[in-house]
């Protein structure tokens, strides 16, 4: 259901301003969003200031170097630091990034930083992908096959192979799920951007033998036809991906089928 | 509370095995208006604020009549199927239901009264 203004116990409030790092003299402003699920507390934005002299360049570096050096409490999820993880996607800046892979000269101004909108937050920068993860099991991300399982492999023909190019590549981080407006209205029924992109993937294979079966599942005025073009998962896919297209080819095979 | 799993909740009642026509009708209907508009707007604009008998003139020809009719259907077809987006994308539950068959029931009763209004004209000449 659509919701134009926050409920009353997610309002946010200004929170504590740490102080800036002695000695330092080029720092930059971050503002980020802390909840803690304990304490009752509504949400409150607090303000780090960071040393850039002592810091890496990216969105990352900074959150670890406040954890380390100022607030031990902020919470976030990282891992790989180089984009192949999709843990620590957030908010950046009105846009949602990776922070790994996001440079601080990509944002001008003070830095703002929140959870991916519109998801339930576990705790600070943590959303709850819970739903978003078995929506993507539910397309059934895996090979389905009929005929007996070849000796050695599924054989695939280079050309067959490019037709995966733009999709494998997705790292379910959830920024463009969570950028779509109409996932964050219909998210209980319509199944967003990451996991149709995957449903294509798994539809365009060629060593896949339940198109169809895909396809049925997909038929649906919301799984599938929630998308309204509206192309925020294209423009803000950290990987540079086009879920848009998938769902679109999705799309055109659904009336390929039927007329 | 609940303690269905996240993929009960996921599946749902599972895939409605609809929604293709409503999207192809939806983009066919859209074509339709843009080659029947043009079709229909000229000999509208030139009868109007004319005398009825000026009409009634334009609208007893065939051609113009039947392009009015497709219009005037296609317009009404074409409002409702996006009405029914619209409302299906904000309003959930109950009141979403009696919201589309609402829209369904004033894009009807547009449709006909335009139908009717057309075929009174042309048929009074």
């Amino acid at each position: 259901m659509v919701e134009l203004t926050l409920p009353k116990n997610s309002r946010i409030r200004t929170g504590k301003t740490w102080p800036k790092p002695e000695g330092a003299t080029n720092t930059r402003k971050f503002m980020i969003y802390r909840w803690t699920p304990e304490d009752g507390e509504n949400p409150r934005v607090d303000t780090y200031f960071v040393d850039l002299d002592t810091c890496g360049p990216m969105i990352l570096d900074a959150l670890i170097k406040i954890k380390t050096d100022i607030d031990p409490t902020l919470a976030f999820r990282r891992s790989c630091r180089e984009g192949i993880c999709g843990s620590c996607a957030m908010n950046i800046g009105g846009q949602n990034q990776l922070a790994c892979i996001f440079g601080m000269d990509e944002v001008k101004g003070d830095i703002k930083i929140y959870p991916l909108p519109h998801t339930d937050v576990v705790r600070d920068l943590i959303p709850d992908l819970t739903h978003f993860y078995a929506q993507h099991a539910s397309i059934m991300p895996w090979l389905e096959t009929q005929t007996n399982r070849p000796a050695k492999e599924w054989r695939q023909s280079i050309e067959d192979r490019k037709k995966l190019d733009g999709l494998y590549e997705c790292v379910m981080c959830a920024s463009c799920s969570t950028s779509c407006p109409s996932y964050w209205w219909n998210s209980d029924r319509y199944l967003g951007p990451a996991a149709l992109l995957h449903a294509y993937r798994w539809i365009i294979d060629s060593r896949d033998e339940a198109t169809g079966a895909r396809l049925d599942e997909l038929e649906d005025p919301f799984k599938l036809y929630r998308c309204h073009t509206i192309m925020n998962c294209t423009q803000t896919c950290p990987k540079g991906l086009n879920p848009a297209r998938a769902i679109a080819e999705i799309k055109k095979m659904m009336v390929a089928r039927t007329i | 509370m609940s303690y269905r799993t996240d993929r009960a909740r996921v599946t749902g009642l599972g895939s409605a095995k609809a929604g293709t026509g409503h999207f192809w009708e939806q983009r066919v209907s859209a074509i339709a208006m843009m080659i029947l508009t043009p079709l229909f707007i000229f000999p509208f604009a030139s009868s109007l604020g004319g005398t009825f008998e000026g009409v009634q003139a334009t609208y007893s020809q065939p051609f113009n009549a039947i392009i009015a009719l497709a219009f005037i259907i296609t317009v009404f077809l074409h409002l409702f199927q996006g009405l029914q987006v619209v409302i299906e994308d904000y309003v959930h539950s109950r009141m979403g239901t009696v919201l589309i068959i609402s829209a369904r029931l004033f894009c009807s009763l547009g449709a006909l009264t335009g139908v009717f209004a057309i075929l009174k004209i042309a048929f009074s000449a």
